[in-house]
């Protein structure tokens, strides 16, 4: 019984029954549309697991939705909510992609400058949120719903600027060669890899027919320093403090104002790295012009609430909200299923996580009981 | 010059009356105490099911009434989840956001072969002044859609229940103080259930003046972020019907000048001309609007005996 009541506790039982139940009802409204909801779900893990390139691919995928992730998570963690991570990812890519063209360096130097121009951008467009709202107390979400949508229109803008755009497309050019982060990129296009890679299927298959590259990485290096950080630094502490009651921090000397500004530069860093490696490490290489979001930032929001704010939790949400668009897909070209059953599930378990943080609190109650039979 | 200011006037009406449905949604449930992030769920559900009723049924009325009860069942969800569970808003209205799109992409490609928007409605919700009222004329642009009347009177409706009826007063003490208005035997689940319903009903309203009277049918991108700008409108007006309503106008007139400063020949490129409603709203704030304070239950679940 202890040991039931204390597995209730952990927050990942919470996670896991909610993951559960979202398979559970997106596979009842699959009976109701009249497919076979098990062959379905059967599908979408073979689709995953089946060959190394899929779960190279998933690898691939997460990257970018573990760091807005993490983002999304750190400014919640000083109560901001970060619903602009979105448009700090594209600013990330418009400037990884301006640099990555303008530049052409050693590989040791254009990556790092690349990839650190787009974690500028990102981060002074989550400062804008940051000073607005300390400095006019205007709310972060209408802040960043509004400069979402700039930095959408900023996006085609330089899509379309003669700079920029290649012609006969809807993109800019494709960025040097020397900023792409894939893992051995030159020696797998070089003619001994790709003889060398002939012989062998398990690599050829990862390395050859996915953009496999370093960012995932710089992404689980990331989660573990930012759990450091929050929880181990003074300033980490000061972050959490402000989110916790500002209140409180203002009076204990912590100020709050200049906390908010830093958390949410540190955030759009986040968002903008996503950007940027997205754009070093996976083709085309390029932006292009869009009319809707392509939801890298918002999926972020996803991950952080699955992964209940926890940085390291984040890899693991990243991973499963990864899989599952993965697996929709082939859901989609093999059984006919409409690939929007994996959004529902994904709100699903969204939801179910929000009910399950109730699960802790059950313990208690059952505890209570437990030790009131053990009193008689 | 007039065709202009008309032209101007007509877009600002025919842009903002989506987003005002959905911010008097956000209004209403902030009010009592529940922050509604799933307005953009809803939105899309309503803007599906109106286009698909209106399609089988012909009726653009009917349509537009199943979009108000399709928002509303989403809304339920919320409200069970975060009233009665008092699970976290943000997180559920974030869930709605996911749930409501797919679940209307999914609904679509089975009832249309696997396409992602519906057919067109046969019939549209008529304009105001009948279909050939002032066709000839340069009052032709200000033959608005029905549904931008009904927007303007919801918005006063709402301002008249909060402000000069009992029940608004409830309402507000709800959404400001749940304990206090509780021992005055107020119920407070109950109206924060109407509440977040009426909400959703609201914001599929909103869904479906955008697919039965703007367009003629249900796409992906039909509802691309209108309910985040009525969420935003909410705030912007400080969570009172016409502030939300003015906040909503704003948008559309500026959306209305991009058009306008887009036709004629102007050296501006038109990204980023399409920024400048998202800016000005930014200016707006900053110079006119400040510091917004939430209703102070907002986003806080009431239990019972607490303080």
């Amino acid at each position: 019984m202890q040991l039931i009541i204390k597995i209730l506790r952990k927050p990942i039982t919470s996670t896991i029954i909610a993951i559960l139940c979202g398979f559970f009802v997106a596979s009842i409204i699959l009976s109701l549309a009249g497919y076979n909801s098990i062959q379905t779900i059967n599908v979408m893990f073979n689709g995953v697991f089946s060959r190394p390139k899929s779960i190279a691919n998933v690898i691939i995928k997460s990257t970018p939705i573990i760091l807005t992730g993490l983002s999304v998570a750190f400014a919640f963690k000083t109560g901001l909510f970060n619903i602009g991570a979105e448009g700090q990812y594209i600013m990330g890519t418009i400037f990884a992609v301006i640099m990555g063209i303008q530049f052409d360096f050693v590989p040791y130097i254009q990556v790092p400058l690349v990839i650190f121009s787009g974690m500028i951008a990102g981060a002074l467009y989550g400062g804008i949120v940051g000073l607005l709202k300390s400095k006019f107390g205007i709310h972060e979400v209408i802040t960043s719903i509004m400069l979402n949508w700039i930095a959408l229109y900023m996006s085609n803008f330089i899509a379309n600027t003669s700079v920029f755009h290649k012609p006969n497309t809807t993109g800019t050019y494709v960025i040097n060669e020397s900023s792409f982060t894939q893992v051995l990129y030159k020696w797998k296009t070089s003619r001994a890899g790709i003889a060398y890679l002939k012989n062998n299927s398990f690599l050829s298959d990862i390395l050859l027919r996915t953009d496999l590259n370093y960012g995932i990485i710089i992404a689980i290096v990331l989660a573990i320093f930012i759990s450091f950080f929050l929880l181990k630094t003074t300033k980490g502490f000061e972050l959490r403090a402000v989110g916790l009651n500002n209140h409180a921090s203002e009076f204990a000397g912590i100020d709050v104002k200049k906390n908010i500004l830093h958390s949410m530069l540190i955030a759009g860093a986040l968002s903008g790295l996503a950007g940027a490696l997205t754009i070093t490490g996976m083709s085309p290489h390029n932006i292009s012009t869009i009319s809707v979001f392509e939801g890298n930032g918002l999926n972020g929001l996803s991950v952080a609430l699955i992964a209940n704010s926890s940085p390291i939790g984040c890899i693991f949400a990243g991973l499963l909200f990864s899989g599952l668009i993965y697996g929709g897909q082939s859901v989609q070209s093999e059984v006919g299923v409409p690939s929007e059953i994996i959004n529902i599930m994904i709100g699903t378990i969204v939801f179910f996580v929000a009910l399950t943080r109730l699960i802790p609190q059950l313990a208690n109650v059952f505890e209570k009981k437990v030790g009131k039979k053990n009193a008689n | 010059m007039l065709t202009k200011i008309i032209i101007i006037i007509g877009i600002t009406l025919m842009y903002s009356t989506p987003l005002v449905f959905g911010a008097m949604g956000g209004v209403i449930s902030e009010r009592s105490g529940v922050v509604n992030l799933g307005i953009e769920g809803m939105m899309t559900i309503g803007a599906f099911a109106g286009a698909l009723v209106g399609y089988y049924v012909g009726d653009p009325w009917l349509g537009f009434f199943a979009a108000g009860l399709s928002g509303g069942c989403l809304a339920l969800l919320l409200a069970i989840a975060s009233i009665s569970f008092k699970a976290d808003q943000t997180i559920v209205g974030i869930s709605i956001n996911l749930i409501g799109p797919g679940l209307a992409l999914f609904l679509s490609r089975l009832t249309f072969n696997g396409a992602t928007m519906t057919s067109p409605v046969p019939y549209k919700l008529p304009k105001i002044f009948g279909s050939n009222g002032l066709s000839d004329t340069i009052f032709s642009s200000l033959n608005v859609d029905v549904t931008v009347v009904l927007a303007f009177i919801l918005a006063s409706l709402l301002w008249f229940i909060f402000y000069k009826t009992k029940w608004g007063l409830r309402i507000l003490s709800v959404g400001e103080h749940p304990a206090a208005a509780d021992t005055l035997g107020v119920n407070v689940y109950l109206i924060r259930y109407i509440c977040v319903i009426i909400s959703g009903i609201f914001a599929g309203f909103g869904g479906a003046a955008m697919t039965l009277a703007v367009v003629s049918q249900f796409t992906p991108v039909v509802i691309s972020g209108q309910g985040f700008i009525a969420l935003a409108a909410v705030i912007f007006g400080k969570w009172t019907p016409f502030g939300a309503y003015g906040a909503c106008l704003l948008f559309g007139f500026a959306q209305a000048l991009v058009i306008v400063l887009g036709g004629s020949n102007f050296a501006i490129p038109s990204e980023i001309l399409a920024m400048l409603p998202y800016i000005l709203t930014i200016i707006v704030l900053i110079l006119f609007v400040g510091r917004s304070v939430a209703p102070k239950a907002d986003g806080v679940p009431y239990e019972k005996g607490s303080r």
